[in-house]
Formats: C-alpha cells, structure tokens, sequence
C-alpha cells in the first residue's frame, strides 16, 4: 500500500485573502494534482518559483487546508481530519523548511527545539530521558551532543538545516516534507545535506516528498519526479527517465539551466522569455504556450492532459 | 593601469574585547572591461573584500590596518567622505544578493532608478532614461514596470531592476555579489545571460562574487579563490576551472551537482569555514583537505606565481 495518496489535490486562494465570493478572483495555486509516494520512497517535485510545489507540500500533510480532492496517508483520508485526531497522525509526518534563519526560533536552544517536539508528543518521561534522545538526535544528523545549549544565531546555515532534520526526526515519522531544504545553503554545505537525508533514509526507511527547483539535486536523490507548472503537474516519472530523456519543454528547459562547471560543455542554455504567468491569469490552452519554444495553433486553445507515453513515464504535452 | 588595483589588503573587525581579521594579505587587479570571479564558500572574505572597494562597511567597526585599494588610480582607502560620495555608483556600483531586501519597499521601481540618475547623471533623470534602462536590462513592458512596486515583482525582475539601477550611473566596474543566489535556475540563467550581454556592449569590468562554480564559467575572464580570508589559486577561468591546482579549488567543483552522475554521494567538502578569529595553524584549509601532510599542520603557506598568470598557496599540490 502507497504510504501517500493524493487525489485530484486542489488549493485555491480568494484574491486579497478571506472567503470566495461570487465575483472575487481565485487564485489556482494547485489544480488536479495527484500523484503518490511510496514507503521509503524520495519523490522529487520541481518547478520554479510560483508553481505551486511548495503549496502542495504543505498542503499534503494539512499545513495549508486544500480545497479539494483528498490526502490519503496510510489508508486514512486526513482532509476531513481534525483536532486530536489530527494532532495525533502529526507524529507521522514532519516538515524541513527551506529557511534555515527564519525556521528556528532564535530564544530558544537547540535542547529546547528538538525537546519541544518529544513533549508536545510526550514521548519521554524524564529529563534524563529527553536530554539522551536529544543528544542521540543531534549525533544522527552529525551535530556535537555540546551543541544542545547553544543559539541557533550560534550555527551557520547548514548546521541550522541539521537542527531542523533533528527537529523532524524527533518523532520517528515515516514521511519528511523537505521544502527547498538546502536552496538557501552554497553548494559545497548543500551535499552535505543531501546526503545526511539519504543516509536516513536508507536507516530508516523514511518516504520524502523533496521540493526544490535544481534538478541536479533532486535527480540524485529521487526515485521519482514530478515536474509542475502554475500548479498543474506536467511531466512526470522516474528520476533517471526524467533528467536523461526530458519530453516536455519545460523539463528539457529547466535542466538545460541547471550550472554546469565545464566551460568547454557545449551545452546551450534554453533561456524561456519572461517570467511565469500569474496565477490570476493564466493563459488559455497550455498554460506553458506563451514561453515554449515549439508551441503550435493547437496549445493556445486546448489544455494537455497527462498521458503515459513511457512505461510510468506521463507528460502533459500535445507534441509528445 | 589596472581600473582596481588591491594591494595586500588586510581587514579587520575591532570588538571590545579582541579583534579578528577577516581579509588577510588580498591583492587583486581587474583591468579595464575585465570579467574577474571571486568564488569561494560563505565566510571566506570575499564579500568583505568587495565591500571594502567602495568602503561600506562602517567604521568602526572595520579597520583597515594594511594595504591600499587603488580605483581608477586613486587610494579608496585614503579618501575622504566627500570624495567617496564621488567614486559610488560614477566609478563603481554594486548589486546584492537578495533584490526582495535590497530594493527600497515603499517606493516604486521607476522612481528608485531616478534617484540614482538623479545623483549621478542630473541631466538624464528623465522618464525615458529610466525606460531604457528598463529595456536595457530586459523587463518587458517597461512603460507599466515603472509604476510598480519591488513587491509586485518577481525575483527575477526584481534583480534586472538592481542592475537597471546599479547601471543608471554608467560605472566603470559593476560588483555583483552572489547576483543569481536567492534566485530559481532558470533565472540565474537569464541574469547570467544579461551580465554577458551587458558585458560586451557597455565594456564594463565586473567583478562577480560566487560560491557556485558552476555559473562563473561563462562570465568570468579570471578567477581567485578565496578561503578563511586568503587567496588560495588565481589564474584564467578556463585553466582553473579545467586544472585546478589547489585542493580547496578542486573541492569547490567536485561539489557542484552534476545531472547524471552515477554517484552514491554528492561530494561535499567535510567540516566549516573556520571563523575568523578561529582559524587552524599552519595552512587554513588543512582541516578539511584530502591531500592534507603532516607539514600542513605547522607551516603556513605562501601565495606562490606558477607562471602564466597562475598563482595557488599549496606547496602538495604544485
């Protein structure tokens, strides 16, 4: 059985916020999207800023209420789930933010955050007892047991990213939303990360849902991806069959900008014109049309629906 | 004559109860139209450095005990305010990292690039100055961007406006530090992309701040690796980037994640960037260094020339 099932996930917003009334704009930031992930799995999810990866992220483990479609975790549909119900499945699934700065709260030590955790969830009876699984956490994710008395302000941004690892690991959950986890970090600490979150999960069999926007990263670390555009997923299979023989133009876009350090690589960057549309206003037909470099008469009216064109290997695309 | 010449720079940050060094001995030339990248991990100096070209930093607490910064000529580091007022954004201008915060939130883009012409060029603090520069950095449909807020804009847009304005007073060197980190890959590929253009049609010397290999291949005529305050290995972009000498430089690029490399692991660079104030002895990057010998440990190193405009501060690896 899939650890996480979405179904048809919708998340809309009403325009300047509040409720939707008639006449008020919505904003789609996720349309239909579903897809699964299974125990011990890493699903990539990919797209640039504005797409909706982190909404949907959120919204699959009830950050954010989704609008409509279901969340299936374990068997159980967690959309209607409320209250205590809800607070006790917590333990299950856990999230890593993508700010190291803003995700720890700067009054309190690294024994507090990573305490806070075991006791909201009450999983230690003594002090002893969580300051042991407090350094045991700290070890796991490659911290000094010394480091539990210390300011986050006191670590740089990759052992902040630990800290929040730790944080999430405190509970033992079977599946991590990592959201951008190591985009704010340079290069050289990002490995570091990445690696960190493979060996658990080889230990510990735990599912990701990796949210990020450079496929190099997400490609090495991923089983599957899934690539989304204004809030539609567009192309999606397993990582090798994605960044090897990209379909869509999108993909082959997005990894054409992924830096390359050769200077002799005769790669050519395919550089999309403009930004993403707004979500207010998406284009009619494919919402990519306006930025593709091969979009014909056909893309300006009618939208694409995901179709398997390889062996579990789905795009959205008329031209595929 | 060099359009900046830094001379054995060394900078200092004086607290009440002791005083660390976090440039130590930089010298650095970049010549007129010259693309110069300055790569190296969080805390090594290099923004610092950078910074320092047009002394903003305040002072106290920076103090600049050692070495001279040389721009156009003349000693930045000698001047005073009156002249230094002269030299930011006539001479040299700056772009950050992070446009959403660098970029005033309260006034709207078109009158925030008018201040800088307004300063610098009077005479072309007009509308359509303020929409070519709009152009000239590729945000389309300028006529309407102008109205528009920094928030109103995406990450992208918000950086092309910093250059519009970093380029409003037509200077000579443009220092870009780490222009492309807080931004998606498909757009540091669009800015990367304007730098270049922006490179050969005003001849601009850039001087381009990085901790990611992989964008300065196709920006930068030179590279200097900076770690822990020093420089490490200079020498043209294409030779360092293809035979990188120092073991902190090879590192760097192994670091960079590549699509479809069959690897278990990302290569990472084991431990942290020392602090200043905390450095190892003998050779700084020892700690964390493959090739690392027990002299290592005890000897520090020298910047040495290897000739063919290539210099690297390891006596293992020469």
């Amino acid at each position: 059985m899939n650890l996480l099932e979405v179904k048809a996930l919708q998340v809309h917003f009403a325009q300047g916020g509040g409720l939707f009334r008639s006449g008020s704009h919505r904003i789609r930031a996720v349309d239909d999207v579903s897809f699964s992930v299974a125990p011990g799995e890493t699903v990539g999810l990919v797209g640039e800023s504005g797409c909706g990866k982190t909404t949907v992220g959120r919204a699959v483990i009830k950050l954010i209420e989704p609008t409509a479609g279901s969340v299936w975790f374990e068997g159980q549909n967690i959309v209607p789930l409320k209250g205590k119900a809800l607070r006790s499945l917590r333990r299950r699934f856990q999230m890593v933010f993508q700010d190291p700065y803003s995700s720890l709260n700067p009054r309190m030590t690294v024994q507090e955050i990573i305490g806070e955790a075991l006791d909201i969830h009450k999983l230690t009876s003594t002090p002893d007892q969580r300051s042991n699984r407090v350094q045991a956490l700290l070890e796991s994710v490659g911290l000094d047991a010394a480091h539990a008395s210390r300011y986050p302000h006191e670590f740089s941004g990759g052992q902040r990213q630990r800290i929040g690892i730790a944080r999430a690991l405190a509970v033992e959950p079977k599946f991590i939303v990592c959201d951008e986890p190591v985009s704010a970090l340079d290069v050289s600490v990002q490995a570091q990360v990445v690696n960190l979150l493979r060996d658990l999960q080889r230990e510990k069999g735990i599912a990701y849902l990796f949210v990020a926007h450079d496929l190099a990263v997400v490609e090495h670390i991923s089983h599957r991806i899934l690539v989304m555009y204004l809030g539609r997923i567009v192309e999606s299979g397993p990582s090798r069959s994605v960044t090897g023989s990209p379909v869509h133009p999108y993909t082959q876009a997005l990894l054409s900008a992924v830096p390359v350090v050769d200077p002799d690589s005769k790669q050519k960057r395919i550089l999309l014109p403009g930004d993403v549309p707004s979500p207010l206003h998406p284009p009619t037909g494919c919402p990519f049309h306006p930025r593709c470099p091969i979009a014909q008469k056909q893309c300006q009216t009618e939208r694409p629906l995901l179709r398997e064109i390889r062996p579990a290997h789905h795009v959205a695309c008329h031209l595929a | 004559m060099p359009l900046l010449d830094i001379q054995d720079l060394h900078v200092e940050f004086r607290q009440t109860t002791k005083t660390v060094t976090a440039v130590d001995g930089v010298s650095l030339q970049i010549s007129p139209g010259e693309t110069v990248g300055l790569v190296g991990e969080s805390g090594s100096g290099k923004s610092v450095t950078a910074l320092s070209i047009a002394r903003l930093i305040p002072s106290p607490p920076v103090a600049y005990p050692k070495g001279r910064i040389l721009l156009d000529g003349q000693d930045v580091l000698a001047m005073s305010q009156v002249d230094l007022r002269q030299i930011r954004g006539r001479i040299v201008s700056y772009v950050f990292q992070d446009p959403g915060s660098s970029l005033n939130p309260v006034f709207r883009i078109g009158s925030q690039i008018k201040e800088s012409l307004q300063r610098h060029r009077p005479s072309a603090a007009t509308d359509s100055e303020v929409l070519r520069l709009l152009r000239l950095v590729g945000i389309p449909a300028p006529e309407a961007r102008i109205k528009a807020y920094p928030h109103e804009m995406s990450g992208g847009m918000q950086q092309r406006a910093m250059i519009a304005m970093a380029l409003a007073s037509q200077p000579k060197l443009l220092v870009a530090d780490e222009p492309t980190t807080a931004l998606d890959v498909t757009i540091q590929a669009q800015i990367i992309d304007l730098l270049h253009t922006l490179k050969s049609q005003l001849g601009m010397a850039i001087l381009l701040i990085t901790h990611n290999l992989g964008i300065v291949g196709d920006l930068a005529d030179r590279l200097v690796v900076m770690y822990a305050g020093q420089i490490v290995e200079t020498g043209p972009t294409r030779t360092v980037l293809t035979q990188p000498k120092h073991p902190y430089t090879q590192a760097l690029i192994r670091s960079v994640p590549q699509l479809g490399a069959n690897t278990d692991h990302l290569i990472s660079i084991p431990g942290n960037v020392p602090s200043p104030g905390a450095f190892p002895t003998g050779c700084r990057f020892h700690p964390r260094c493959a090739q690392a010998q027990p002299s290592c440990r005890t000897i520090a190193p020298s910047l040495q020339d290897r000739g063919d405009g290539r210099s690297t501060r390891c006596p293992v690896m020469a």
